[in-house]
């Protein structure tokens, strides 16, 4: 998904960019920024790639399990008696590729239990069990 | 809109109404911003003119008065029928009720000028809820200690809420360790050092320390002011056993009188200042949740940080805890030597440790701070790598409690012990949780909002409480299923 924005993003980029230098300094100068332009959005997306990749989650009896990051790597396990509530988002590029985010909040601002990228499918199925489970086993604070 | 409902008794009969006072003391409130601004816009005019002006000070107080006068005259309160309800607002009306029975707390707020003209203010907080819900501004003195009886004897017996104003203390803070402790912080020295340092660039070079102290006044003057806060608000500190909680008193010009209830901590911290360590002094704060069902609008849902103990020695804070927490002593270990590497300021104080109730951990590099957790308020359970501790085979183990930075960190253990952690801390976490006996809703008058509780028949692990009384849901380890409610309790 982030990937998809990245990539769109450096190919608008570049066509904005070749053009203005193209104009400005001629066509050689236009040339390479698109080069330039290119090589940027494949480096981030390559690691943005490994970032996804990284991204996983497993549902548990009692709780849920997100592990996530590459430099940084954090795993998260979020009893589901603790959950507030379950978000799910979609921003405009998301809904493109049809995924949406679901997150899971708990009264702790340090607990993220954030889930990108999923089908629309897998997100409702996720965010109705979230949901029935956390209301099974809720506790109080 | 005024929602006087059909069913009230007599609906025009009974009303009470504030202090006469009340505007007064209500401008009493803008005085010191106004003293500031005059104080500041006359650095101004005098330097321009050589006039002092006044005449917006005298708009403001006016108006402020007026408004004053026209909240005086549309609040109005009176007891009915088991609820507590005050009325308020010309324009945007407000009516609210507060049901006796779930009152909590009154606390007893008295503001400088308020205590000059003899009146108090009372603030109500109902169970379920950690922020003032309804707030009477202001009584008189002995109208307002009444009404809190009044108020109380709903549910506590007058006994107890009695017993309460002059409860068995607990710790108290007397004037002089008050006043140290403060001059030993870090702010005061950096203050009277900056101060000196004005003071004997003076003697040499008068123009420069002028221009100086003109840049740096606005910085001492807010570093004052959070050490005068500090001081008032602490001052004549005495924390008093009562059966709901850990009833606080402080303040010099405001005195303050609140609860911290016992069932809605979070974690308690100690903390031991660079500075006070050598008198062995320390601090002791609780992180207590605000409201206990689970909300609509999430995150760090009102988590206040409060000082049950602004400084004292070692066992007074030892007590505190051993009432607070019963006591916890878990074992603590060191993270690994290598640690030393990623660490090399705090190590000497990192330690953790847990047992099947509580989490503790040491952390810090100037300031030691000693974080207490209980397990049965666990909301999640973290291992964090990052990319210094993963050459070195290091991992954080992070318990997270409500609150925004709420947390016990086992900080740098080695790998394996780090996903040994997480599995044991998971599953302590779960039996603590299930083990707390949660208050049971019928107690509360059947005011408690629906949800899972303890199911009172004990034949499963929840019951569904709705509108008053148990339902037939019942649920086991997540898995709901049906099972006929006993008779109400």
């Amino acid at each position: 998904m982030r990937r998809a924005e990245a990539v769109t993003i450096s190919v608008l980029l570049a066509a904005l960019f070749g053009l203005v230098f193209w104009a400005v300094a001629g066509a050689l100068a236009g040339a390479i920024s698109v080069v330039v332009m290119v090589a940027l959005g494949a480096t981030v997306s390559f690691f943005l790639r490994r970032r996804f990749r990284a991204w996983r989650y497993l549902e548990r009896n009692e709780d849920l399990i997100v592990a996530r990051g590459v430099m940084v790597q954090r795993l998260s396990v979020v009893p589901y008696g603790r959950m507030q509530f379950v978000e799910v988002t979609a921003g405009p590029v998301e809904r493109l590729f049809k995924l949406s985010t679901v997150k899971l909040h708990t009264a702790a601002a340090a607990s993220d239990a954030r889930i990108p990228g999923l089908e629309q499918a897998e997100a409702a199925r996720l965010r109705d069990r979230l949901t029935e489970l956390g209301e099974s086993m809720a506790a109080g604070m | 809109m005024t929602d006087a409902g059909p069913d009230a008794p007599a609906p025009d009969e009974g009303w009470n109404r504030l202090h006469p006072l009340t505007p007064i003391a209500r401008v009493g409130r803008l005085a010191p911003a106004l003293v500031l601004l005059l104080v500041v816009s006359n650095i101004h005019s005098k330097a321009e003119n050589g006039t002092v002006e006044t005449d917006y000070l005298i708009a403001i107080t006016l108006i402020s008065a007026v408004y004053g006068y026209i909240h005086w005259m549309v609040t109005r309160w009176r007891i009915e029928a088991g609820t507590l309800r005050i009325e308020t607002g010309l324009i945007r009306k407000d009516s609210r009720r507060l049901p006796l029975a779930r009152i909590q707390a009154v606390d007893i707020v008295r503001p400088f000028l308020a205590r000059l003209l003899g009146v108090s203010e009372l603030r109500i907080r109902l169970a379920g809820s950690g922020s003032t819900d309804g707030k009477l501004a202001y009584l008189s003195e002995a109208q307002a200690a009444e009404l809190r009886l009044v108020l109380l004897a709903g549910h506590i017996d007058t006994e107890a809420a009695v017993s309460s104003n002059t409860g068995l203390p607990m710790a108290s803070v007397d004037t002089g360790r008050l006043l140290a402790s403060v001059f030993l912080s870090l702010v005061t020295i950096v203050v009277i050092g900056t101060v000196a340092v004005l003071a004997v660039l003076d003697q040499f070079e008068p123009k420069t320390a002028a221009a100086a102290a003109g840049v740096l006044a606005v910085y001492l003057l807010s570093a004052a002011s959070v050490i005068w806060r500090r001081l008032s608000g602490q001052y004549a500190f005495i924390a008093v056993e009562a059966p709901e909680g850990v009833r606080i008193r402080r303040g010099l010009l405001q005195t303050i009188s609140e609860t911290v209830p016992y069932g809605r901590i979070q974690a308690v911290r100690q903390v031991e200042p660079l500075l006070w360590r050598p008198f062995g002094w320390c601090r002791l704060e609780v992180d207590v949740a605000g409201a206990t069902s689970r909300n609509q609008r999430g995150e760090g849902t009102g988590v206040v940080r409060k000082a049950i103990l602004p400084v004292g020695s070692q066992q007074d804070s030892w007590h505190l805890l051993a009432r607070l927490l019963g006591a916890p002593d878990p074992e603590r270990t060191a993270p690994p030597g290598r640690a030393r590497l990623k660490a090399p300021l705090s190590y000497h104080f990192l330690s953790a440790g847990h047992d099947s109730a509580h989490a503790v951990c040491v952390t810090g590099r100037l300031n030691r701070a000693t974080t207490w957790v209980p397990l049965e308020k666990t909301q999640s359970v973290r291992r964090v790598q990052g990319p210094l501790q993963r050459p070195l085979g290091l991992a954080t183990v992070h318990v997270d409690v409500a609150g925004k930075r709420t947390r016990a960190e086992f900080r740098d253990r080695g790998l394996g012990e780090a996903d040994q952690l997480v599995v044991e801390l998971t599953a302590l976490s779960r039996s603590a949780r299930l083990r707390t006996p949660q208050p049971s809703p019928a107690a509360d008058g059947g005011a408690a909002p629906s949800g899972w509780y303890p199911d009172p028949a004990g034949r499963h692990e929840q019951r569904y409480w709705h509108e008053g009384r148990w339902t037939e849901h019942v649920a086991d380890g997540g898995r709901r299923s049906s099972d006929p409610a006993t008779p109400a309790p």
